[in-house]
């Protein structure tokens, strides 16, 4: 779909370059795909979790917030999404075949950030500078502050795992998925699929 | 008087600065130098505005600038560390709510593997799928 009308840009929450460089060297993309190790995006778009995906149309308007939709079904049997919904979505909607969803539809769907929300993407900003600055005790005190300010947010309390010498696909981890799909799953959720859908 | 380091988005600055009371006070000359704000007649003030302040002696003390207070003031988080004597002046929830309401992509710039930069608006006039992703 790449051409004159439409790109992909991807952005990695990784802890370095390095960690991400392998798979996107694998997939060898022709669009921009981007390294953020200060959580960048997750602050100025209140990311909490990945993968995180928006459309954004010709005008720079955010036409689907904050959805969940992954490129491959690898996994498939933990999230029950099939990747194949949302491209299909995708394709009518870079294509023209149909319209993206109004302005209302868009701030109904868009979530806000809140004060805690803010408090705890500081604590993780204070923590990775402190970690990337070689202090990595006194990081962990402010990785671990901003998970309890905002125990929902998976790009803190996960995404600090691999600077703090802990496995993010661990039993911490496995913990924290199951708090949170026994909470009924918040925050982090799919769009009900309300564009792309509707064929013209 | 020894110094904080304030991290304000991709800068840090070293700012003369004392703890009294679990407080960070800044020097107030320092606060200008570094990060272009000063209080004068009950405002807090950089070269692009002024903000009115409810309590202006809430956020000066014996000369300095308190830190949480100034904070506030502007209506951002901030995570202190006063052991490691740093603290990270973090978006305001307001600023960014208003922002993602008004349905605007906010810009960004950020590097590819080989540290080019990019920005979200080199590609308006485009449609785009954003992707926030991860290896872990």
């Amino acid at each position: 779909m790449t051409g004159q009308g439409f790109t992909v840009i991807t952005v990695a929450l990784d802890k370095t370059a390095e960690d991400a460089r392998p798979w996107i060297e694998k997939a060898q993309p022709t669009h921009p795909a981007l390294i953020d190790t200060r959580h960048v995006l997750a602050d100025l778009y209140n990311v909490v979790n990945v993968p995180t995906i928006f459309w954004i149309d010709e005008r720079g308007r955010i036409v689907r917030p904050n959805d969940v939709a992954f490129g491959t079904d690898t996994f498939k049997h933990i999230t029950g999404l099939e990747s194949a919904r949302h491209l299909a979505a995708l394709r009518a909607w870079v294509s023209g075949r149909t319209p993206a969803p109004g302005a209302d539809e868009v701030r109904r769907q868009q979530p806000l950030p809140s004060a805690e929300d803010q408090q705890a993407r500081a604590e993780f900003g204070l923590g990775q500078w402190l970690w990337a600055q070689g202090r990595p005790a006194a990081a962990e005190r402010h990785f671990v502050r901003g998970g309890e300010l905002a125990p929902h947010d998976f790009t803190i309390r996960r995404g600090t795992m691999p600077m703090r010498g802990i496995d993010p696909m661990g039993p911490q981890f496995r913990e924290m998925l199951q708090s949170w799909v026994g909470a009924g799953r918040p925050y982090y959720r799919p769009l009900p699929d309300t564009a792309g859908t509707k064929e013209n | 008087m020894s110094t904080f380091t304030i991290i304000d988005g991709e800068r840090a600055v070293a700012v003369p600065a004392r703890v009294s009371g679990g407080r960070v006070v800044l020097e107030a000359a320092g606060l200008k130098d570094a990060l272009g704000w000063e209080v004068h007649d009950g405002l807090l003030c950089n070269d692009a505005m002024c903000i009115p302040l409810a309590d202006a002696s809430a956020l000066t003390r014996d000369d300095g600038v308190d830190l949480a207070a100034f904070a506030a003031a502007l209506d951002r988080a901030v995570a202190v560390d006063v052991a490691e004597r740093a603290a990270f002046l973090g978006g305001s929830a307001g600023e960014r709510a208003q922002a993602l309401a008004s349905q605007q992509a906010p810009d960004f710039t950020l590097p590819d593997l080989a540290g080019r930069p990019h920005s979200l608006a080199e590609h308006r006039g485009k449609k785009i799928l954003l992707v926030a992703w991860a290896s872990w």
